[in-house]
């Protein structure tokens, strides 16, 4: 048996070829995975993280492009044409209820469709052909092209062919260096802020007012930009710019005009952030939207950064935010408390995107008297995991990139009543009979702000509550036919 | 939404889709794989292919998809994947423990020339695949035809374990092309009623249907086992549904041991089901069942009771060749009248079918293959439609025209009932036609002004 092949713990002294069945311990992992998996209270915290999946993982995991696509897919008026394969094209069209208030040009699906021919020869003039054809029809304020695998092998010189179009049409044409192989979502996030970059710092800032922000990382699913935006400027702060949610050229144009980026997702918007710290001096805060304290901290230190550099305008900035704390807790917390009552005591997984969100669920969990057991993410650093490891119970499972024999294993182990995850990890949570929240992209109900706290707690409280685990045969030890009966 | 972006006047495109229909080649070759029994199927690409395959397939079925990825990074970009390849057949025998792995490849691994057979010889060689286990291969250049190509590729792969012992075991092969693994259930059921044995490849049913047990299998009870696959080569001979999804398999069987096949069309509505059941009547040598006659006779029966709703209605469809080609056929039966089919797979042969069907009818079809939603659109824009049928991304069309809307075909993203209800058969047919009628009529109860609006249809 080679190194790889050992694939076992020291708690689980089998080997694999004596078990018959789907190994269901922790037995489930690579040797070369152990290293990115740790449970609290076991040892030093050490984990090996943003390192690229083990080939023939089944890895939650995508791509370059797709970090990109996600990133710039909300900018609602331009462009975004994909140069490659139709396939690419076709697995983000629409992707995800990111909400426009106004153009819609972002939910249509544009593809180069490259055939053989296009691969041998080139798909340079292919793609100098779309743009002519695209931009007079639908005259959007920019275009995207986003690269792909197969554009990044032939050599196509897709700066080039942006530069050329964009002359012939007089708006951006923004190459997007996508290509899928080039590593995981990180890189494609990246990508995507390099393509914004050249769009900030070219619109006309006059009439900005000192006391106003861009938000960044969040992409207005389920409107959840809106909500944010309201908070703001009931605390009298103008927002500029949705990067990207509710996304718009001109507004990315003139975002430098803002005095502070308030980042959110800690991938995929923090590197534009630096750059216009560096390019533009304006600062940026880390913040969440996420659950109650996440929340009122994100506000408070927008108020309090305000009322430290503009006091004059700033006024009572830091009183108008408190006061505003106050009326949405007001409201919340009394709702939360019922559905609080029912969930008290039950365990949560969190398996998600990026890490940021891990933090904030796990505090979230606790105001409906709720333990995370499990959580992990596709891409976190090992900082946010030792931050993580550091909220979290002893005993509290931290995983990075893992794979669903792995999901499925710390489901039973640790015996959760809710997973919170992606599309990929839902039907593994229902097939174990375990409730589920999506919490990534495809949710279709706003999970931000105060009144996203409360949305996210009816969710869960739906699903753990669900009369149809009782009908699940693993957990009938829990909840025998006759006790169902009693309480049905 | 859509109606703002699309304009009535149709334009010359040449170099660009818009709002595809149809994806790219791996994602069917990964559906294929699936109905293997313990099989895994794995993407020799990039992570992100197999992670969109995968999420579209989840998103369809509902249920818990497994692939693997050779997690393409740089270096093996630009120096070959093989040790990524060889890894991975390691590390998902290690783990996972298929019995046999399907790679399928993908435009980047295409385009760099590995060569998956010698790969896989390698493999096998080095001792890195245990006795008893395979891997099967196929290569699906994502540029080249389309999620339709990709399916029967793998499909053709499966056949390369036929083996031919130079006797007949009495079995036919039927090769059901893409359908649900509910319309697979009622082709198995039909042969069962037909007393006819039939090895069924691809199989996904109990793999993409299976119930909540409370565990996650990552191989499922369902699929066609390697045995099968085996033994495919002693069959009388094999029935492969579908040109575009079925044929290639079947020929390959034909000319490596000498099955003789058939090509039929896939069994939706009522004449390709005949054809079907004929069809496996004759090479087995029985007959038909009366409980196989009287399933006809009730699709029959329905189509009477409610033939004057059906009348000269117009349809438009989407979706993939071979489905459109029976769906044609029956509606055209039935007396409604198909208007505007697009399909994105390429091949004029498609046309040249849907031509033929429609010959008679008192009006000009719009067909297009290799054709994508936004001409679609605009031809239901220049002449209107009563019905839209097709996978759920029609459903803006839907919206903007306000059309009743059925949906048929893959993707199906918003609605369940596909994975348990067929479509293909005579029973198939009743649902249909139960979806068409609920569909109509439902209009036609919303449209209808008070006077005119009655309790008895």
């Amino acid at each position: 048996m080679t190194e790889t092949a050992k694939a076992i713990t020291s708690e689980c002294p089998e080997t694999l070829e004596e078990r018959p069945a789907i190994p269901a311990g922790r037995e489930t992992i690579f040797e070369e995975r152990k290293d990115q998996i740790h449970r609290i209270g076991e040892g030093e915290f050490a984990m090996a993280c943003n390192r690229d999946s083990l080939a023939g993982a089944v890895s939650q995991r995508a791509c370059v492009f797709c970090g990109s696509r996600v990133v710039l897919y909300p900018i609602a008026d331009a462009l975004h044409l994909v140069h490659g394969p139709i396939g690419c094209a076709a697995y983000t069209w629409d992707i995800r209820g990111a909400l426009s208030s106004g153009p819609e040009l972002h939910r249509l699906s544009f593809s180069t469709d490259l055939q053989e021919l296009d691969v041998v020869f080139g798909g340079e003039k292919k793609l100098a052909k779309a743009l002519d054809e695209l931009i007079p029809r639908y005259g959007p304020k920019a275009a995207f092209v986003y690269s792909t695998c197969i554009v990044g092998l032939i050599g196509d010189d897709l700066a080039a062919v942006c530069r050329a179009a964009a002359k012939r049409h007089g708006i951006p044409v923004i190459p997007v260096q996508s290509e899928g192989f080039k590593g995981n979502k990180r890189e494609g996030y990246l990508a995507a802020c390099k393509a914004m970059r050249t769009l900030v710092g070219t619109g006309d800032t006059s009439g900005i007012s000192k006391l106003s922000v861009n938000i960044m990382g969040d992409f207005n699913l389920a409107g959840e930009t809106w909500i944010i935006k309201d908070y703001l400027t009931r605390m009298g702060v103008e927002v500029v710019a949705g990067i990207t949610g509710d996304g718009r050229v001109d507004s990315l144009r003139r975002a430098h005009g803002a005095g502070l980026n308030l980042v959110q997702c800690s991938g995929s918007t923090q590197d534009l952030a630096r750059m216009m710290r560096e390019d533009f001096g304006i600062p940026f805060l880390r913040v969440s939207w996420i659950g109650i304290e996440d929340v009122a901290e994100s506000l408070y230190a927008v108020a309090e950064h305000f009322e430290l550099t503009q006091p004059e305008l700033a006024g009572n900035i830091v009183e108008r935010t408190a006061e505003l704390v106050r009326a949405e807790l007001a409201v919340l917390m009394p709702q939360l408390k019922s559905l609080r009552r029912d969930l008290e005591g039950k365990k949560a997984a969190v398996y998600v995107g990026g890490s940021f969100k891990a933090f904030s669920l796990v505090k979230a969990f606790r105001h409906l008297g709720m333990e995370v057991v499990i959580v992990g993410s596709q891409t976190g650093t090992e900082e946010d995991y030792r931050e993580l490891a550091a909220i979290c119970a002893p005993g509290t499972i931290v995983v990075d990139d893992a794979n669903p024999l792995e999901l499925s294993a710390f489901l039973k182990e640790k015996d959760v009543d809710i997973f919170v995850g992606g599309v990929k990890e839902r039907p593994i949570a229902f097939k174990l009979g375990v409730g589920f929240c999506d919490h990534n992209h495809e949710r279709k109900i706003a999970l931000e702000g105060f009144v996203g706290m409360l949305n996210f707690a009816k969710e869960v409280h739906a699903s753990v509550l669900s009369p149809i685990w009782r009908f699940v045969p693993r957990r009938n030890l829990h909840n025998s036919p006759m006790n169902a009966g009693e309480e049905a | 939404m859509l109606l703002r972006h699309t304009p009535k006047e149709i334009t010359e495109r040449s170099a660009l889709v818009i709002n595809p229909a149809k994806t790219c080649q791996p994602i069917g070759a990964m559906y294929a794989a699936l109905g293997i029994h313990g099989c895994l199927p794995h993407s020799h690409g990039s992570q992100g292919c197999c992670a969109y395959h995968r999420s579209a397939l989840t998103k369809h079925y509902k249920e818990p998809i497994s692939a693997a990825t050779s997690s393409f990074t740089e270096g093996a970009s630009v120096f070959g994947g093989q040790a990524n390849l060889l890894q991975a057949i390691e590390n998902i025998f290690t783990v996972y423990e298929p019995e046999v792995i399907a790679v399928h490849t993908t435009c980047l691994s295409e385009t760099i020339g590995d060569d998956i057979k010698q790969i896989r010889d390698k493999a096998e060689k080095s001792g890195v695949v245990p006795g008893g286990k395979h891997v099967i291969y196929c290569n699906t250049p994502s540029y080249i035809g389309s999620h339709v190509t990709g399916f029967s590729n793998m499909v053709k792969g499966m056949t390369e374990i036929a083996e031919s012992t130079g006797r007949k075991n009495g079995k036919v092969n039927v090769i059901p092309g893409w359908v649900e693994p509910s319309d697979m259930e009622e082709l198995k059921r039909l042969a069962v009623l037909m007393n006819v044995p039939i090895t069924l490849f691809p199989d996904t049913s109990g793999v993409l249907n299976g119930p909540l047990s409370g565990e996650f299998k990552m191989f499922p009870e369902g699929g066609v086992t390697m045995k099968e696959l085996r033994e495919a080569g002693d069959a009388l001979g094999t029935l492969a549904l579908g040109e575009w999804c079925s044929a290639d398999a079947a020929r390959s069987l034909d000319t490596r041991c000498k099955v003789p096949c058939r090509v039929l069309d896939m069994p939706f509505g009522l004449k390709a089901t005949d054809r079907f059941v004929d069809a496996l009547r004759t090479i087995a040598g029985t007959s038909v069942p009366e409980e196989i006659t009287r399933e006809r006779g009730q699709l029959v029966d329905m189509i009477s009771d409610s033939h004057q709703y059906f009348y000269q209605k117009k349809v438009a469809l989407f979706g993939d060749p071979d489905q459109l080609i029976s769906m044609t056929e029956f509606l055209v039966s039935i007396d409604m009248w198909p208007m505007h089919l697009v399909t994105g797979t390429p091949g004029k042969k498609f046309e040249k079918r849907i031509n033929e069907l429609t010959a008679h009818l008192p009006y000009e079809v719009n067909v297009q293959a290799g054709g994508d939603m936004f001409l679609l659109h605009q031809w239901i824009k220049n002449e209107p439609v009563d019905l839209l049928m097709g996978n759920t991304y029609g459903k803006y069309i839907a919206r903007d025209e306000d059309l009743p809307f059925l949906r048929w075909g893959f993707p199906i993203l918003d609605r369940v009932g596909h994975q348990y209800f067929p479509t293909v058969g005579y029973k198939g047919g009743l649902r249909l036609l139960e979806k068409i009628l609920s569909l109509l009529l439902d209009r036609k109860d919303r449209d209808d002004s008070e006077t005119v609006f009655e309790l008895t249809l």
